[in-house]
């Protein structure tokens, strides 16, 4: 590799180093790492062509003793040197673009072979503007429905498939694998090969209306025997409320507008609108990353989640300061 | 007037022609009064003149580049800080599609086509356009749908779906209001002006050349004008189309891209993007125009590889006709198909790299001059590229898949655009700006306001492919902290506001100029096409007597005795037709008068889209008035007494 190509890896090495969550230099995935070495490639030769032409056009203009030696006229001949190079330029430019074209086609396909055997399927249906997700099972009773934060076994090849419930969106956790749109009317996919554990994070990447800013998933990947207790864990009914506060909060969920947009599993509440809450209380953010999960910020959203999220969907209910106490009280106890 | 004679024979007054007798003063009197129009300010709306109405393209193209560029600033402002609340959501995603629509389709294209509409009849050696009532109509067709969309956004029905609208977030479902409507609407009144424009250049380069000036010795100018208006014809329809199905679906309950009821929401995004790559080269190919003209005239000799560089402005506006999907690799369609787009937009970067080379062959085998214009060549070679190549990296769909929808294309696209678009087009204003005006701009302003423009440009957007690389998607009004992200947007934000000085820099320069530059002659930069030998500014006919042309620089190699024809009547607007080819003199033609009727048309056009904006009645009242218009348009024009006889 030249010296050139060099420099241009510890950038990147350092880009990756000092990057974090949301970045495809972060190398988590099987296809992160496939485009980091694609990059790279891409980004050397593009380096060297760049160097080529303005080397050539400071070349040109530091030509300047032809100023003295050129003969007045406008209609010399070209040197026949240069309609060599013309001809070289361009077997250079030939070579280099099929040589690239190649490199993308073959990372192309090896994606599209390893993602013949997916181990388990995730469905992610996208709303304006949070993310649906149901781990589904033969056995429907014993599949998973939460929201904004998709938990994934590392090493395990996992099938994602895709729906949209209104425009278009496009699902993008960049430490994995690059982009796939959420069409409404159809089913895309998605393979994801997670190879190191952490917490990611996604984000809508299609324009998608006033909040697609705040469209963010929580991304954790983990060692099997961690995802499996997750799942069990989520598996569970919700928690019922044991203080009086809690209880309070209950029966306001349960009877109020709550439960018209939002289910609890094993409660009357069973709105099919906004994200399921069984266990709301083990997410780590709030409406689609908009907020992290904190006692105060639930009690911000839950107030007013206008002011939180302009323009979403869930509408500020004004709510008087002990059903507020007590409904954040039975969320916060939803684990 | 005469009555007319009895009997057979009529009497007729001779035909004034230019000639051997009538040439100096007494010939300029005599076209000026043919040529010139009323005065006063009727007579200013009537005019028919190319000249005049490039410049008010170009001054008003200038006026929506300086509204969306401070839209820009202003989200510049808002993304300096992470979290930050300058500007809120709703405000923040009007921003940015009103910088995006008015750039595209009221900045990019119609400044583009308004110094072609300047340059071309100049530079193949016409008097005026083929169809210079229509050219005045597309004007006023541009302003009024400008003027709609700004009228739009200042009473709050602004589209704010992104320029490329897509539904169904702009379908009747999710886009309420009137937003998309007026987007639609602005869409299609630009296309009309467009294809206007598109038809008339086609014309004027096909049958009004200078006798003598073949395919072969036409300007490349006029070759990169010829075919950016060709693909103007082939694209714009596509989009035409899509606004007018967006609008029947919003309107009248068509369902053509509703899934429920089999539309299919990836059918605007087919037509969209049909439209919209090709759009990409109709602003950048007039770019390369400028920088070979440039090139040609600061290198002092003539550009290498002439036929290349053609072969590249053919090749290139065919394959961009190819490309389309790789604004969609992430949408789902079949993926080995998408490699036949990834190798089609690779392929499209190899006539571009044979033109690279054919201008710095040009300088390096010329005697490069480095004033301002050439400045700003070496501005957009050394900033193009870097937009080319990071054009490669997203050609390849497993790198685009990531980069696809992030500030890494926004990097991408305004190195092409700024860096291939906007450098050269400021050269080639700085170098025609003589022949517009009269007058010299200040060499050393210019010297200032290009190297901030250049530095503060690479401060703008290099950052961004940081930016997007780090995770960050485009079209978001905020981001969080701690992601990395500060520190690119910081600098981005510092560079927009550099270039936002230079652009400033650059206008006072124009106006101060304009009272105050140094007079120019006829041929200031001592250049070798036609437009140069004619005075600056050009009289109202362009030249006295229509030139002959007998090599690719007719001013360079007959510069103090360029020949001439003769035989044009000058006491009537006369053109000379050449053949498409070999351009040998034809037939003559007249040539339109002033008329008022193609800004009445206009209105009456212009009222109807907009109405039909809020009913789709608009269309079937309107078609009157829009009838009635174009009937006293197209009113013939009885052959007078005097009328000449066919002559074979």
């Amino acid at each position: 590799m030249t010296r050139r190509g060099l420099i241009v890896c510890s950038f990147l090495l350092c880009l990756a180093a000092c990057s974090g969550i949301q970045t495809p230099l972060g190398n988590s995935g099987a296809d992160d790492s496939s485009f980091i070495r694609l990059f790279v490639t891409f980004l050397v030769v593009c380096t060297v062509m760049y160097l080529l032409v303005v080397g050539a056009l400071a070349g040109a203009l530091a030509n300047r003793r032809r100023l003295l030696t050129v003969e007045e006229g406008t209609h010399h001949e070209s040197s026949p040197w240069i309609r060599r190079a013309l001809i070289g330029w361009a077997a250079l430019i030939v070579a280099g673009l099929v040589g690239l074209t190649i490199a993308s086609f073959f990372t192309d396909r090896a994606a599209a072979k390893r993602a013949m055997r997916p181990q388990f399927t995730v469905k992610i249906i996208a709303n304006q503007w949070w993310w649906d997700i149901i781990y589904t099972t033969p056995d429907v009773s014993q599949a998973v429905h939460t929201a904004n934060e998709l938990h994934l076994p590392v090493g395990v090849e996992a099938e994602v498939s895709l729906e949209s419930n209104d425009v278009i969106h496009s699902f993008w956790v960049p430490n994995l694998a690059g982009k796939q749109d959420l069409i409404p009317g159809r089913t895309t996919d998605i393979q994801l090969l997670p190879t190191k554990t952490g917490l990611y994070r996604g984000q809508c990447a299609e324009f998608c209306g006033i909040q697609h800013a705040n469209m963010a998933l929580a991304v954790q990947v983990e060692s099997r025997e961690a995802f499996l207790r997750w799942i069990a864990q989520q598996r569970r009914a919700a928690f019922a409320p044991t203080t009086p506060t809690e209880l309070a909060g209950y029966h306001y969920f349960t009877t109020h507008e709550c439960s018209s947009c939002h289910s609890i599993a094993g409660t009357p509440a069973n709105g099919q609108v906004g994200p399921d809450l069984t266990h709301v209380a083990s997410r780590r953010t709030i409406a689609a990353g908009a907020l992290p999960m904190s006692s105060g910020n639930l009690y911000g959203w839950v107030a007013d989640p206008q002011s939180q999220k302009p323009g979403n969907k869930m509408p500020t209910i004004g709510l008087a300061p002990n059903e507020l106490h007590a409904v954040v009280a039975y969320l916060q106890r939803l684990k | 007037m005469t009555p007319r004679s009895k009997g057979r024979a009529t009497k007729r007054e001779p035909v004034l022609r230019d000639g051997p007798d009538l040439t100096g003063s007494d010939l300029e009197e005599r076209l000026e009064k043919t040529w010139s129009r009323p005065r006063g300010f009727i007579g200013w709306l009537a005019s028919v003149d190319h000249k005049e109405i490039g410049r008010r393209y170009i001054f008003t193209a200038l006026g929506f580049l300086a509204a969306a560029g401070l839209l820009a600033l202003h989200m510049r402002l808002q993304l300096m800080f992470p979290d930050n609340d300058i500007l809120g959501p709703s405000a923040f995603n009007e921003a940015f599609t009103m910088h995006g629509t008015t750039m595209m389709f009221l900045f990019a294209v119609p400044v583009m086509q308004g110094v072609q509409i300047y340059l071309t009849p100049i530079m193949v050696g016409t008097r005026a356009m083929a169809f210079p009532r229509l050219t005045a109509f597309s004007y006023y067709m541009y302003l009024f749908g400008g003027l709609f969309l700004w009228a739009g956004h200042f009473l709050h029905f602004g589209p704010d779906n992104g320029w490329f609208n897509y539904v169904p977030l702009s379908g009747p479902q999710y886009g309420v209001g009137k937003r998309s409507d007026a987007w639609a609407q602005t869409i299609t009144f630009t296309e009309v002006a467009a294809l206007a424009v598109a038809v008339t250049l086609v014309a004027t380069i096909f049958k009004q050349r200078a006798p003598g000036m073949t395919l072969a010795r036409m300007p490349i100018f006029v070759w990169s004008t010829l075919v950016t208006s060709l693909m103007v014809v082939f694209s714009m329809p596509a989009i035409a189309l899509v606004s007018g199905l967006l609008l029947s679906d919003r309107l009248v309950g068509t369902q053509f891209f509703n899934p429920v009821e089999h539309g299919d929401p990836l059918l605007y995004q087919h037509l969209f993007w049909f439209f919209g790559h090709p759009e990409v080269y109709i602003i950048f190919l007039p770019a390369t125009g400028f920088v070979s003209e440039i090139v040609a005239t600061f290198s002092r000799r003539t550009i290498f590889g002439y036929p290349i560089v053609v072969l590249s402005l053919v090749g290139t506006g065919i394959l961009a006709f190819g490309l389309w999907v790789h604004h969609m690799f992430a949408t789902g369609l079949p993926r080995v198909g998408y490699s036949f787009y990834t190798a089609a937009s690779m392929a499209v970067s190899i006539p571009t790299g044979l033109q690279i080379f054919c201008w710095i062959a040009t300088i390096w085998d010329g005697r490069p001059r480095l004033q301002v214009p050439m400045l700003y060549v070496i501005g957009f070679i050394v900033t193009f590229v870097i937009g080319g190549l990071s054009g490669i990296i997203i050609a390849a769909v497993p790198l685009d898949l990531q980069v696809h929808d992030t500030y890494f294309i926004v990097a991408h696209f305004h190195y092409v655009l700024i860096g291939g678009a906007v450098f050269p087009l400021l050269g080639a204003i700085t170098y025609w700006y003589p022949k517009l005006t009269g007058r010299m701009m200040s060499e050393r302003l210019g010297n200032i306001s290009f190297w901030t423009i250049f530095l503060g440009f690479q401060l703008a957007f290099f950052p961004m492919h940081i930016a997007g690389l780090m995770g960050m998607p485009r079209r978001v009004y905020t981001y969080p902290a701690g992601m990395g992200l500060e520190l690119p947007n910081m600098l981005s934000s510092i560079g927009s506001f550099v270039v936002a000085l230079a652009v400033l820099m650059f206008v006072v320069n124009m106006a101060a100029s304009f009272r105050r530059g140094e007079r120019a002659g006829p041929d200031p930069w001592d250049a070798a096409s036609l437009e140069w030998a004619t005075a600056s500014p050009p009289p109202w006919y362009n030249f006295a007597h229509i030139p002959a042309v007998e090599s690719r620089a007719p001013l360079w190699d007959l510069k103090d005795d360029l020949p001439v024809v003769h035989g044009l009547r000058v006491d009537d607007r006369e053109l000379l037709m050449t053949s498409v080819i070999s351009a040998s003199p034809d037939v003559r033609e007249p040539s339109a008068t002033p008329s008022i009727w193609p800004l009445i048309s206009a209105i009456a056009v212009a009222v109807t889209f907009i109405g039909s904006v809020f009913s789709p009645w608009a269309l079937v009242f309107g078609a009157a008035p829009v009838g009635i218009a174009l009937t006293a348009w197209f009113w013939p024009k009885l052959p007078g007494p005097f009328a000449e006889p066919q002559i074979t």
